[in-house]
């Protein structure tokens, strides 16, 4: 087993919703600093089981731990980057002002000069600087979820969340947003979740199937599945190197021999 | 032109108070629907503020009734309208949280059921009291005393805005991520709507229903076309609304016509010809591009 600290661990954790059992016995762990993909059809609990982590939800039977203490407590160390496909194109308001709010606090008031300073750093990180004061209605869909990563990372987090990143992106797009993650690799947990089950990122260490049912039981459940490097993989149609799931090669879902990225890169 | 001057002599003659009031109370409640309009706006509840300044007259009804019967004596109308204002706001508050299915039906039901409830008293109310009059109000019916409560609103709306405001433009923005950055989001959701309920009965006993849901969506959906920002939002819609009232009240004054249907008139008129404007240079726009391309 791996030394390196336990980010997130799911103990034997049950969720339903009234009579609709969505979850049932999911167990796994992540480790800090490691890229992990959770991958599932649509309809197999993603969402569920991300708002779970997020602590949106309370699971009914076992434990959520985000690092060592409930989601609830610990959700401000994650940076959260939605799908966010409701936004309102007709919603005023800039780039800067849509990265600015990721340093927002519950309740309370931080000064201005504080919070745009840390915007724009967290716009450069994602190499878009240039584009703060523009409105964020004229970005295109690959732009925009860049400025979510940026506004995710303002509060600099311990963990980072995307769900469904490259949903309706084009290539050259993909490819920006994963050499930006590559940035953070090994340095900040990541976590992708996303419906695409044949290819994750070759900056994936380790990826989680959600989807199966044990016999017997009714709600959907994660298991672990191996990775091999695609080497034929073409850049372009995967926005970089793509690593292939190996859908017939299950792995404990608590298995991992991670080495704190030494081996991975 | 005369008629114009005569306003304006009017507004300076300190024989005719009411038509300063009407000025200040036009100009005071320009803070109200250009603050909470644009959070209207943005957050899409236009549709709940409807419902909750109709189902106001549902109170207003009950009140008079009550009160000319003299089955509770010293009810006053804005008594009823705040009764039936939070009893609006806590039903669709909670179904909005709670049932999303049912969300639209439950909030035209409110609409529709307190609006007949109200018609339904007023006209078992003995002596002569027309609905009307509560739909469009009369500005030039405002006190002194009106305009303080006006007021007293105004700064507690601007220092809400002015605290919560990261609080609100993320919650409009992105409710989830909001969620998630520990912001109370249906906290602030019931927020703004108490304090939309409370400014809709204050301001609609003094200009009527119609102007206070049109007032709470046209001027702070005409300063959408031109804000940045929902700051620049509030403070554009607060700039036209006081210019919508002004007009409204100088044509209402000149034309010698009702005041609230008049602003409701320009408002709409400047509203609708921005937005047909913007739509023929969007039009034109691609147009250009389209033959550039090809």
């Amino acid at each position: 087993m791996s030394t390196v600290p336990i980010a997130l661990r799911f103990s034997h954790v049950s969720f339903s919703y009234d009579t609709l059992a969505v979850l049932e016995d999911v167990n796994f762990h992540i480790h800090e600093g490691e890229f992990s993909a959770l991958v599932g059809p649509n309809g197999s609990g993603k969402t569920t089981l991300l708002k779970l982590i997020l602590g949106l939800e309370q699971s009914q039977k076992g434990e959520v731990r985000l690092f060592g203490d409930q989601p609830k407590k610990n959700k401000s160390m994650i940076g959260y980057v939605p799908q966010h496909i409701t936004y309102d194109p007709t919603f005023p308001i800039s780039v800067l002002e849509v990265v600015r709010m990721g340093g927002v606090l519950s309740t309370s008031r931080r000064s201005r000069a504080s919070r745009d300073k840390a915007a724009l750093q967290a716009l450069e990180q994602v190499e878009m600087g240039e584009l703060a004061q523009r409105p964020y209605s004229e970005l295109s869909g690959g732009q925009r979820r860049r400025v979510l990563v940026a506004r995710a990372l303002v509060a600099g987090p311990k963990m980072l969340i995307l769900d469904e990143p490259t949903a309706n992106m084009d290539a050259e797009s993909e490819k920006r947003l994963f050499d930006t993650l590559r940035l953070f690799k090994g340095k900040t947990t990541i976590l992708i979740v996303t419906h695409d089950m044949s290819t994750v990122s070759s900056l994936t260490d380790r990826v989680f199937c959600i989807g199966a049912q044990k016999p017997g039981q009714k709600g959907r459940t994660v298991v672990q599945h191996s990775l091999e490097p695609m080497d034929n993989a073409p850049a372009e149609l995967y926005g970089g190197e793509a690593k292939r799931v190996l859908h017939d090669v299950e792995l404990p879902a608590d298995y991992c021999t991670f080495d704190g990225g030494a081996n991975n890169g | 032109m005369d008629n114009l001057l005569g306003f304006f002599s009017a507004l300076v003659n300190p024989d005719f108070p009411f038509v300063r009031n009407a000025l200040v109370a036009g100009l005071l409640s320009s803070i109200l629907f250009g603050v909470i309009g644009a959070v209207v706006t943005v957050k899409r509840i236009a549709g709940l503020a409807g419902a909750i300044s109709h189902a106001v007259l549902g109170g207003i009804g009950i009140a008079l009734y009550l009160s000319a019967t003299g089955k509770v004596a010293g009810i006053t109308p804005m008594m009823g309208a705040i009764v039936f204002a939070i009893l609006a706001a806590a039903i669709i508050g909670v179904v909005s949280l709670k049932a999303k299915q049912r969300e639209d039906t439950v909030i035209q039901a409110i609409w529709a059921i307190g609006m007949s409830i109200g018609v339904l008293f007023m006209a078992k109310t003995p002596g002569y009291t027309d609905p009307s009059s509560y739909l469009f109000g009369n500005i030039l019916l405002i006190s002194t005393k009106d305009l303080v409560l006006l007021f007293i609103l105004d700064v507690v709306v601007i220092l809400l805005a002015w605290r919560f405001y990261p609080q609100i433009e993320a919650t409009s923005f992105d409710e989830e991520f909001a969620q998630v950055r520990g912001i109370p989001t249906q906290r602030v959701f019931l927020l703004m709507l108490s304090i939309t309920a409370v400014a809709v009965v204050l301001l609609q006993t003094f200009v009527g229903i119609v102007m206070v849901i049109a007032m709470l969506t046209l001027p702070a959906g005409t300063a959408g076309y031109w804000a940045k920002n929902l700051a620049s939002m509030m403070a554009l819609g607060t700039i036209f609304s006081a210019i919508f009232s002004f007009g409204g009240l100088a044509a209402g004054w000149m034309l010698d016509v009702p005041v609230g249907a008049m602003v409701v008139v320009i408002a709409g008129g400047a509203f609708l010809g921005t937005a047909a404007t913007r739509m023929l240079v969007t039009y034109s726009r691609r147009r250009t591009l389209h033959n550039d391309k090809s």
